[in-house]
């Protein structure tokens, strides 16, 4: 009988791992996040058993920091997501994402009348609840709830 | 979706000057800045012709039809001495052709020191302030905003009460779809108002507004009909009810008559009362209320004039 084959992908020596990404959201946070573009080593599962999400899905990108302001872009798709920062295959650095105070890009307002719908504008919102994420558009002035949120 | 804005606290620009300023919202304006403006209207009502805006040139951007706000605004350029170019309808500029409004906006603002637009699409006076590299006035965007519809009847309340706080304000009609309502009550509650709605069912001032008003600690009263309570009002607003707001037909049969304000019951009321409308009307002012004195509508309108010019030359630096 043949032994099977074991990717290790488990531990990386340096860099980010992006825990407790709801399995749903997984293209998504890559997509925010750009990392569909380095060329950096990324390993990813999804759809592992989670007692607080259901399924979820975990990233592992080799020699990748983020700035807080970028990882917080992905609150609305991840909003209980956590970042082990590796160096030497050591946890050094445990982060949470918060919801920031404005959101660029990402989100589409969901007014149907708002100029963002019609013409090529970047969306552009205030955050005016965090809890329950809504999001008030600079342009139209309406506001975009969580139930209701469409990420671009 | 939730209405607008009660989630917003007011954060207008700060800055000590409004020139080259755009005004897309009234939120946009301090409250000083709005009474600069009060003030600076009121000098045009005294001298309406004055030659600011000599070798100026305004452009009236006019996507959807309009006749007091497009009218109001040529007439004011005119009556400074300045220039007009633009359309009045949608159909005769480039957007027949596909143009988009970032290439007409992008391209007027090289013949004109200042754009008026109205536009039907939410959000589209913001978009184009910050492509312009002149002034831009929203002369109403879709169901959002009409900044200078609010300073006109924040001016006609002034003019005729003398003041603007600690007044009885009574909205009347569709309170729920109504955005010169919902402008003029943002902007009346930075002056200690009390506020009456009047409205059916169907039509009330949205749960935000309300909330709005409740976290400023100002009074507001709901009523489903406003003849026993009429007396009270220093100044009565008055909109349309739509019937084609009425999900049911049958709602609208009811209510229709229940929102229309007659000569005979402006009989107790105050002295100081004035009814004002941001027009047009239909039939929810009986016409045997233009001869009564407290008829206000008219010159709500010519308002509009002096408003305008003070709001050109305000964004213009001139004054």
């Amino acid at each position: 009988m043949k032994e099977p084959k074991q990717l290790m992908v488990s531990a990386i020596q340096n860099g980010t791992v992006i825990d407790h990404v709801p399995a749903k959201n997984l293209f998504k946070v890559i997509q925010i996040l750009g990392l569909d573009h380095i060329d950096n080593q990324i390993t990813f599962g999804t759809n592992l058993e989670s007692k607080k999400l259901g399924r979820k899905a975990i990233i592992k990108i080799s020699d990748k920091y983020f700035e807080d302001d970028d990882i917080n872009r992905i609150a609305l798709v991840a909003p209980d997501a956590k970042l082990n920062i590796i160096r030497d295959y050591e946890v050094v650095e445990k982060k949470v994402v918060e919801v920031p105070d404005a959101i660029t890009g990402i989100a589409r307002c969901m007014n149907p009348q708002c100029i963002t719908n019609f013409e090529q504008v970047t969306t552009r919102f205030r955050v005016v609840s965090k809890k329950n994420v809504s999001l008030k558009c600079h342009y139209c002035e309406k506001i975009t709830s969580q139930e209701n949120m469409q990420i671009i | 979706m939730v209405h607008a804005t009660l989630l917003v606290n007011r954060t207008p620009c700060r800055s000590k000057s409004m020139k080259n300023k755009s005004l897309v919202s009234i939120d946009d304006l301090t409250t000083d800045e709005i009474l600069k403006v009060l003030n600076l209207a009121e000098g045009f009502e005294k001298e309406p012709v004055q030659r600011l805006l000599e070798g100026k040139v305004i452009a009236t951007l006019f996507f959807e039809p309009s006749t007091r706000t497009r009218l109001s605004f040529e007439s004011a350029v005119n009556r400074l001495g300045g220039k007009i170019v633009g359309f009045a309808e949608a159909s005769t500029s480039s957007v027949t052709k596909g143009e988009t409004l970032n290439d007409t906006i992008r391209t007027v603002s090289n013949y004109c020191d200042l754009i008026v637009m109205r536009h039907p699409v939410e959000g589209s006076a913001r978009f184009a302030s910050e492509i312009a590299g002149v002034p831009v006035i929203n002369a109403g965007d879709g169901a959002n905003q009409h900044p200078t519809q609010t300073l006109l009847d924040l001016y006609s309340i002034r003019k005729t009460q003398g003041t603007l706080d600690n007044l009885n304000i009574f909205m009347v009609g569709d309170l729920k779809y109504g955005r010169t309502v919902h402008s003029l009550m943002m902007a009346m509650s930075r002056w200690n108002t009390t506020f009456n709605f009047i409205a059916p069912d169907e039509l009330k001032m949205p749960d935000e507004f309300k909330l709005y008003l409740e976290n400023l600690g100002l009074r507001y009263y709901e009523h489903s009909d406003f003849t026993d309570i009429i007396s009270r009002a220093d100044i009565i607003y008055m909109t349309r009810v739509q019937k084609e707001r009425f999900s049911d037909p049958i709602e609208y049969e009811k209510v229709k008559n229940v929102y229309v304000l007659k000569d005979k019951m402006l009989r107790n009321t105050k002295p100081n009362l004035r009814i004002l409308h941001p027009l047009p009307r239909v039939n929810e002012i009986h016409t045997d209320v233009d001869r009564n004195p407290k008829a206000y509508y008219f010159e709500q309108a010519l308002n509009g004039v002096y408003t305008r010019q003070a709001i050109l030359c305000t964004l213009l630096g001139i004054k």
